[in-house]
């Protein structure tokens, strides 16, 4: 090995290792504060003890927050899901002039509108319809602001699955929602996948919406009460928060683990150049 | 058609009709509480007249303008494509392990985020103060601007990662192969022969990441605005105008002003776009 390229080689091994520890460091948090008898903002190496767990779990509103959680999540997920689907069907099977354009808008505005831009109005309808903390309501408005998203991603799975497989579907008799149950949606397994575990993990780590539209703390989610549990009686909470931050992650993290591992992270096409 | 009816009524009640509703409560004064909460008034332009000539608007829009450039044209960017460009020869499971902690730093909700971050720039104990031996800087108060920069790179490089590896597999390697036998440098390599094959992918990919930038709302997590407005970026002004201090119709307008933004900047990238084609 010639010198010039030693230099090259360690040269990439010191760019890789000051990225994975740029990466790394901030996360390292998540696995020593929830055990350390003396919790803190920074790194140290744990004081090992199980205590904070135990007082997590006794907090009043710990637990039933990652439920609450859960019943947004689920809701929203479902609905996206279901709705996506039909859509992209539709829309992947009919032409209409300025099909492409129309959801290249509408999901431009779903990045924006759902973000910040329209969050009065969005409040102000809330408030008026009488949904200000409902938690079926709150799933609504998330699955509003995914399913623009939901039905790009989608479409690009379903114009995959070839026609002549509904046709033949369709010469024995199939109804149209026949041929989408047996036969497009199989064939889109993995789009379909790709969409649960995307609206959930988007809808599991919202914060914007809960935060506006529930405002009773037995009906918050996850990500809210974390966020109250840093100014709850003055200051922050640091007993319950690391223990509860890793809690609250977990689904998460295991959502990715299992689609790693099953499909890989990449990108199938679906953005285009 | 029936199939796309579901879908299409959940996008116009809470998508098409609150972007529709709020320019008209931005061309009134409606107010939280008070006696506009009840009878709000038609003002016009004056709420879009009072933005223009509101330090603070200014300042917000200044300050998201540093978020967006900072954290994702540039930061998330070329960080996403340093990770590719440097992963794309390396041994699968470092590429594997490296990739796991980036997408780690996208996935996590943003509320447990912002906690790492605390522990990262506290000014007590914190990491980054152990790290460095600078005891005492609070990072959040002293750079805030600094801080959120870095911290959206952290956040969001994952999909500039993932969009450029995938990219990067569409170069045809034997233009790569020639360039390194006429002793083509990394540098002449990406701006020569990989560049112009992934400019449609740099195009998309900074598009869509600045427009997440500049609607994000993690910041607040971080800094809530402050110190003294110094890390307001638009989103998190208009959520202080609005809940914090009840300016329904000032706090829309401003949202309108934020839409038609990046609706500007969405129409320059499809210009862009074509007229690469």
């Amino acid at each position: 090995m010639s010198p010039l390229m030693m230099v090259r080689r360690i040269g990439f091994y010191v760019v890789i290792a000051v990225l994975m520890a740029f990466f790394a460091v901030p996360m390292l948090w998540l696995a020593s504060a929830p055990f350390d008898s003396k919790p803190g903002l920074g790194l140290r190496w744990p004081d090992w003890t199980l205590d904070n767990v135990k007082t997590t779990f006794e907090h009043p509103y710990a637990l039933a927050s990652l439920w609450n959680s859960l019943v947004i999540c689920v809701v929203a997920t479902a609905i996206t899901a279901t709705f996506a689907a039909l859509a992209a069907y539709a829309l992947s099977r009919v032409r209409i002039p300025g099909r492409d354009l129309m959801l290249y808008v509408l999901l431009l505005l779903s990045s924006v509108v759902t973000g910040t831009a329209a969050m009065v109005p969005i409040f102000v309808m809330m408030f008026q319809l009488g949904l200000i903390n409902s938690q079926f309501g709150t799933a609504l408005v998330i699955a509003g602001g995914m399913l623009p998203a939901a039905i790009f991603i989608l479409k690009d799975f379903v114009d995959s699955v070839p026609r002549s497989y509904e046709e033949s579907a369709r010469v024995f008799g199939a109804s149209p929602f026949q041929v989408l149950t047996h036969v497009v949606l199989p064939v889109a397994r993995p789009g379909i996948a790709t969409i649960l575990v995307w609206a959930f993990v988007n809808a599991w780590g919202n914060f914007l919406l809960p935060f506006l539209l529930i405002r009773e703390v037995g009906k918050q989610p996850g990500a809210v009460l974390l966020r109250t549990l840093q100014d709850e009686g003055g200051s922050a909470n640091l007993t319950v928060i690391p223990v509860f931050s890793l809690l609250y992650s977990i689904p998460v993290v295991v959502l990715y683990v299992l689609v790693n591992k099953r499909y890989g992270f990449r990108f199938h096409g679906g953005i285009k150049s | 058609m029936g199939f796309v009816a579901p879908a299409l009524l959940l996008i116009a009640v809470f998508l098409i009709f609150p972007a529709l509703w709020t320019i008209y409560i931005g061309l009134t004064n409606y107010e939280l509480t008070g006696p506009n909460a009840v009878a709000p008034q038609l003002v016009g332009i004056d709420n879009f007249v009072n933005a223009l000539n509101d330090a603070l608007f200014q300042n917000s829009l200044w300050l998201t303008a540093l978020f967006v450039l900072g954290s994702a044209v540039i930061g998330q960017n070329i960080l996403g494509f340093v990770l590719a460009w440097t992963l794309r020869k390396a041994k699968p499971g470092l590429r594997r392990t490296v990739e796991s902690l980036v997408l780690l730093a996208w996935i996590l909700p943003s509320t447990v985020v912002a906690y790492l971050w605390f522990a990262v720039l506290d000014r007590d104990g914190g990491t980054l103060n152990s790290l460095l031996g600078s005891e005492g800087t609070a990072w959040l108060v002293e750079y805030p601007m600094l801080s959120l920069i870095v911290f959206n790179t952290w956040r969001g490089t994952a999909f500039s990662m993932l969009l450029y590896s995938s990219a990067l597999a569409a170069v045809p390697p034997s233009q790569l192969e020639t360039a390194r036998v006429v002793g083509a440098s990394g540098w002449q390599t990406v701006r020569d022969i990989v560049f112009p094959h992934i400019r449609g992918h740099v195009l998309t990919n900074t598009l869509l990441i600045s427009l997440w930038t500049a609607n994000d709302f993690s910041p607040f997590l971080l800094t809530a605005g402050g110190p003294n407005h110094a890390s307001e970026t638009l989103p998190v002004f208009i959520y202080r105008q609005a809940l914090e201090g009840g300016q329904l119709g000032y706090a829309s307008a401003i949202s309108l002003l934020l839409l038609l933004a990046n609706l500007v900047v969405a129409a320059v990238y499809l210009w862009l776009l074509r007229r690469k084609s």
